[in-house]
């Protein structure tokens, strides 16, 4: 199955006065893709939105929109919709009024804008009732039928979340773009919109682009996500592939939510690989449990009973932490007892020390 | 407890004497209107008329131009006020949320204008409307306000305060730069507006320089210059109505003052000129 592109980035980089933000980005968002854009702040993901959107410009490198370069065009003209962290809503007009501006830009003549003289303007008796119906279309999707004639001071934040949704879906755009939306909710709403999110991409079946810092929220929705890390790309794949298979350390360190155990040369962990004197050797602690034959042996300081798991927090020999889990029903011995751990070689990952690339494991 | 209501009644006391100061001449003015002919000149100071005079009215208002000076300063006032936000508004939203080069000295430069006084660009005007053959006209009388540094300042002070993300948002949404301005900055900064309105009504409702400067025609005379045509008429015999006419010229600018009170404090808050 491919998909054919809605947007590309093509060789593109921005920078600011002498610093680069950007550096040589090759993106593609095939249509229909929840694409997800994670990285660190600071690492470029923001400014990377604002070029999709056509709110900032390349200082070189492309932007195709269906093939075609639309580095001239404004955000109207590109036909996307874009959602901001602080949600953007105008403070002055009703949420009717919020949702309906990008259609009265489009659908009414600067006459037919003004208030009472606007009606009277041929043909805006027509495009006021589509607007009206297209609104209210959107309305009843995102559960504000309600809310319509309140000014958004007095919503909720996830209330402002869905106005400022409504306000992008109305107007059928070719891809949404999400500027970290769900960061100003609390951890139970944010898991919430989450699920209401996926669901509005699967309805409109439009591609979306969805900057964020938290890799569980880029894990859980996206279907395609690119790490950027320092403003270069520094992988792009399915969750599943970034997860098993992480490019450089950096990525590894970044996904999978607890943090990787990286082994360095010095540590004088040499049983675990035979390159393990050269590389830098990576394993999740997820991967990583108590088993009698173990190759890896190490003393225990911490554990965290969290029902289904304990996350086992040791140290070895040389000194190095190591974190591993192990299954709720496992007997936690006592601190500073001896505790052998085993992993699958499979899920083993090498990376060379000065560049960070990955090496392919070949044993 | 004892002490702190001690210092406040010490300060209110002061408030008060203050307050009596500033207000005599206008109590003063408001006991005049009122009384008979009679009462104003008698020798005894006594505040309260012994009947209601409303006759000094009915004069002033009918036997003289008052009226027509009242249309002057509303026609004048309100060229000077709309003007200034028909341009000052957009003027200061690029100033706050546009980058372009240059940008920082054009502010310098609107900071530099507040420091100059009218009266120093009051001679060149004159000489250059005289040229121009536009003295004698409500154009003299509106065009040299027109540019208002003050009012710049003040939008770009509010607009500077609103985030950056509301107009991309506006860009997203398909609106123009001067749509952007006139349906989402100005309507946000109505309380800064509120507030530069009042400046501006009271500046120039009760200007006496410019007008005494610019025209010489008693038919384009505002309040202020007015009275001073109907004092040099009546030689100062007739004062009733000559109370009564500034009561009626400074009535409006009050009332304007107590009805937009809240909002004016409002927006001068929100302007960053708190203090």
């Amino acid at each position: 199955m491919t998909r054919s592109p809605v947007l590309e980035l093509r060789g593109l980089s921005r920078r600011f006065g002498q610093t680069a933000v950007l550096d040589d980005i090759d993106i593609t968002v095939p249509e229909g893709s929840f694409t997800a854009l994670l990285g660190a702040s600071g690492c470029g993901k923001s400014t990377t939105l604002r070029i999709m959107a056509g709110l900032d410009r390349p200082t070189s490198g492309r932007v195709l929109l269906h093939g075609e370069d639309v580095a001239g065009k404004t955000a109207h003209e590109r036909n996307v919709a874009m959602v901001f962290q602080s949600y953007a809503l105008y403070p002055h007009l009703t949420v009717f009024q919020n949702m309906a501006l990008p259609l009265t830009m489009r659908h009414l003549s600067s006459l037919g804008r003004m208030p009472l003289v606007g009606r009277l303007v041929p043909g805006s008796r027509v495009a006021r009732n589509l607007i009206e119906k297209k609104v209210s279309e959107a309305a009843d999707v995102l559960g504000l039928t309600d809310l319509l004639d309140r000014k958004p001071s007095s919503l909720s934040g996830g209330q402002k979340q869905r106005v400022a949704l409504g306000r992008a879906m109305v107007r059928d755009p070719v891809l949404f773009l999400l500027d970290e939306p769900l960061s100003n909710l609390d951890a139970r709403l944010r898991v919430k919109m989450r699920a209401e999110l996926v669901a509005l991409h699967r309805r409109t079946g439009k591609a979306f682009v969805y900057v964020t810092h938290d890799q569980s929220e880029a894990m859980a929705m996206a279907d395609q996500i690119v790490v950027m890390i320092g403003g270069k790309v520094a992988q792009s794949g399915a969750p599943r592939d970034l997860y098993g298979r992480p490019a450089s350390m950096g990525v590894a360190t970044f996904i999978g939510h607890n943090a990787i155990n990286l082994f360095l040369p010095d540590d004088g962990l040499h049983g675990l690989h035979p390159a393990a004197d050269r590389a830098v050797i990576g394993l999740r602690p997820e991967h990583l449990s108590p088993a009698a034959n173990g190759a890896l042996e190490a003393r225990l300081e911490t554990a965290e009973y969290l029902g289904s798991e304990i996350i086992l927090g040791l140290r070895c020999e040389s000194g190095t932490e190591i974190r591993a889990i192990a299954s709720g029903d496992y007997p936690i011995p006592a601190p500073g007892s001896a505790i052998r751990l085993g992993f699958e070689p499979g899920q083993l990952h090498l990376f060379d020390r000065q560049s960070g690339k990955r090496i392919e494991v070949t044993s | 407890m004892i002490r702190s209501f001690f210092s406040r009644a010490v300060s209110t006391l002061l408030l008060f004497a203050g307050a009596a100061v500033i207000l005599l001449p206008f109590v003063w003015m408001l006991s005049l209107a009122f009384k008979p002919r009679d009462e104003i000149f008698s020798s005894r100071v006594q505040l309260l008329p012994s009947r209601l005079e409303w006759n000094n009215f009915v004069v002033a208002l009918t036997e003289t131009d008052v009226p027509l000076f009242l249309w002057n300063g509303f026609v004048v006032v309100g060229g000077i006020l709309a003007f200034q936000i028909l341009f000052a508004v957009p003027c200061s939203y690029a100033l706050a949320q546009r980058r372009f080069r240059g940008r920082t000295f054009v502010f310098g430069l609107v900071l530099a204008a507040l420091l100059v006084p009218f009266h120093v660009t009051a001679i060149p005007i004159f000489l250059g409307f005289a040229k121009a053959g536009i003295l004698n006209s409500y154009g003299a009388l509106i065009l040299p306000f027109v540019p208002t540094a003050f009012g710049i300042f003040l939008f770009r002070q509010f607009f500077s305060q609103l985030p950056p993300d509301l107009f991309d948002a506006a860009r997203v949404d398909g609106l123009s730069e001067t749509a952007i301005v006139w349906r989402i900055a100005f309507p946000l900064a109505l309380p800064a507006a509120t507030a530069f309105a009042i400046f501006s009504i009271t500046a120039h409702w009760n200007d006496l320089f410019w007008p005494l400067i610019a025209t010489t025609d008693p038919h384009l005379a505002t309040p202020p210059r007015g009275i001073l045509y109907f004092r040099d008429q009546e030689s100062g015999d007739d004062v009733g109505p000559l109370m009564a006419a500034a009561l009626i010229i400074t009535a409006p600018l009050v009332i304007a003052f107590l009805l937009a009170q809240r909002k004016f404090t409002q927006g001068l808050a929100a302007g960053g000129l708190k203090g």
